[in-house]
């Protein structure tokens, strides 16, 4: 089965981002980015399917800048076949990219779509369920074990309180949670091996989707700073601290 | 204008995260209306008609509903969707995952976590792991809105709205329920509790875990939290996590024993009234954060601090 794993270049998740004084945005520039970490997983996740003889083709797709390529190459790295590059150079909306997403599934008819459940910049969780109800195929959001055989993937997903399994049939869209897998290290080999796989390079406007955005952002801001604290000698000042001058206990 | 807020439930009892979510909706200016999804749900309905400033409530009852499928929850709101001008979901688990299909199916953009409503078109949302606050103004004409429940005060009891049924909407994506595992617990919920104990990867082991943070968050009726590295190490289970990709919490007390801090993890818990750090490092991140901290070894602090707490 072929596997379409979409990846995004998003700020280190080691970084911590910090707002442009003029309030527009966080201020990418000069800044490490990398591979979205769930993103990562993803991959992993594809990459192991391959190696179990389930997946035949495991396609990489980006949208974003032309350095998103990097992304890409590092996906390959781990074990993609092959990549798609759809350039923009403006930040495109969870809907707009669902819309990019099925078009190339369209194109390319995956038989299973495995993704990151958000990127650590927009926090949205949004993609893969909308990108699912775009294409009317089942979803498996927040996957932390993947069994595919038989026409069907058995999902076991992280819900609040414990764990729920889910069949779903194929095509399906599968989101990855942090206990999925952990992702290996490319090694130099397949880096270089990687320089010579293709990637695609498409542009929005080549799948006729609109992508305006539907949320202005007005303002961006820092969030309020905590006041800064005391250390307190011993347990039982603390518990003193607590309970006459902070009164939570 | 009419809103309508998506309860949260376990075809049991109503969660919290309910209230707090009509708070938000009530701040629209408009209408509020409940839908209640699940499978045997009449209780839930009965108690959510009992909470303040709700018009009506809806009663979805269908065993589709009743196991949380994505499909089925998000074809029964949006069915529900052309009486309204926006829907305001809690940000659990499962309120994120319908949520997107929704406004997919209704073409608009969701927008998730919200944390405070400005207008009727205008909210404020975390994003970079709560580094930043956006605020966005949406063009689309419905609304589809997660909301965090831990930035808003819940909703009072003293209502009494009247209860109709509502149509489900059919799975019709071969989705099937297999099983579910969850984990039991006599303590508060994690991220409705006033007071949460959490532990990092200095406990070193599950026994250790178990053997620190347990007997404090029962001695001062806490809920039990941890972080990424305690989870990941497997010293506790996966919904016990505090942070970006866990978790948001924002109780009165929060005591994180043996964390350092990471921007993950305060993503989940700098909103808390008041944060107690335990660590041995004195540089560690997260006493930039605390209101009260100790240095010093876990080992030493919590048994003193169980007995300073008599």
């Amino acid at each position: 089965m072929k596997v379409l794993v979409p990846v995004k270049r998003v700020i280190d998740y080691n970084v911590k981002a910090r707002v442009k004084a003029d309030q527009t945005g966080v201020d990418l520039a000069n800044v490490k980015m990398s591979m979205n970490p769930f993103c990562e997983i993803a991959v992993e996740e594809a990459v192991r399917l391959k190696e179990k003889g389930v997946a035949t083709e495991v396609v990489i797709v980006s949208i974003g800048p032309q350095q998103a390529q990097e992304t890409i190459r590092t996906a390959l790295a781990m074990g993609g076949d092959r990549g798609i590059l759809i350039q923009s150079d403006t930040d495109v909306e969870p809907l707009a990219v669902a819309k990019l997403l099925k078009a190339v599934v369209d194109e390319e008819k995956p038989d299973l779509v495995v993704m990151g459940k958000q990127a650590i910049d927009g926090d949205n969780a949004a993609v893969g369920q909308m990108l699912s109800a775009l294409l009317g195929w089942p979803q498996a959001t927040f996957a932390s074990k993947v069994e595919v055989a038989g026409g069907k993937a058995t999902v076991t997903r992280e819900v609040d309180g414990g764990l729920q399994v889910l069949d779903v049939p194929t095509p399906a869209i599968v989101t990855a949670d942090l206990r999925l897998n952990e992702p290996r290290y490319a090694s130099l080999p397949n880096i270089m091996k990687a320089k010579k796989k293709e990637i695609a390079m498409k542009a929005v406007a080549d799948y006729g989707v609109d992508t305006a955005p539907r949320l202005k952002v007005l303002k961006v801001t820092e969030p309020p700073k905590r006041s800064a604290g005391i250390k307190v000698e011993n347990a039982a000042e603390l518990v003193t601290k607590l309970k006459t001058e902070a009164g939570v206990l | 204008m009419a809103v309508l807020v998506v309860a949260d439930n376990d075809n049991a009892h109503l969660r919290d995260s309910t209230h707090k979510t009509v708070t938000a909706a009530l701040a629209f200016g408009g209408d509020v209306d409940l839908l209640v999804m699940g499978a045997g749900a009449q209780a839930v309905a009965d108690a959510a008609a009992k909470i303040e400033g709700v018009r009506k409530v809806l009663l979805a009852d269908s065993a589709d509903l009743g196991h949380g499928v994505a499909e089925a929850q998000a074809a029964t709101v949006e069915g529900l969707m052309g009486g309204y001008d926006a829907v305001l979901i809690p940000a659990t688990s499962g309120g994120k995952n319908y949520a997107p299909r929704i406004a997919a199916k209704l073409d608009v953009a969701p927008i998730t976590d919200v944390i405070e409503v400005v207008s009727a078109d205008t909210f404020v949302r975390p994003i970079y792991a709560g580094n930043a606050l956006e605020t966005v103004q949406s063009s689309d004409a419905k609304k589809v809105l997660t909301v965090r429940p831990t930035a808003f005060k819940a909703a009072g009891e003293g209502g009494s709205a009247s209860v109709e049924s509502a149509s489900a909407g059919a799975n019709g994506s071969g989705t099937t329920f297999v099983s579910e595992e969850m984990v039991k617990s006599d303590r508060p919920e994690l991220a409705a509790a006033k007071i949460v104990v959490s532990g990092g990867r200095a406990m070193g082991s599950a026994e250790e875990f178990s053997k620190v943070i347990e007997p404090l968050a029962d001695k001062l009726g806490a809920a039990v939290g941890a972080s990424r590295a305690a989870v990941d190490a497997g010293y506790a289970p996966n919904d016990y996590q505090v942070g970006q990709t866990g978790k948001v919490v924002a109780p009165a007390l929060y005591i994180a024993v043996g964390i350092s801090g990471a921007i993950q993890h305060l993503a989940g818990m700098k909103d808390s009234k008041v944060i107690v750090a335990i660590n041995k490092d004195a540089d560690a991140p997260i006493f930039q954060v605390a209101d009260y901290g100790i240095v010093g070894d876990y080992k030493t602090v919590v048994p003193e601090l169980m007995a300073a707490l008599g």
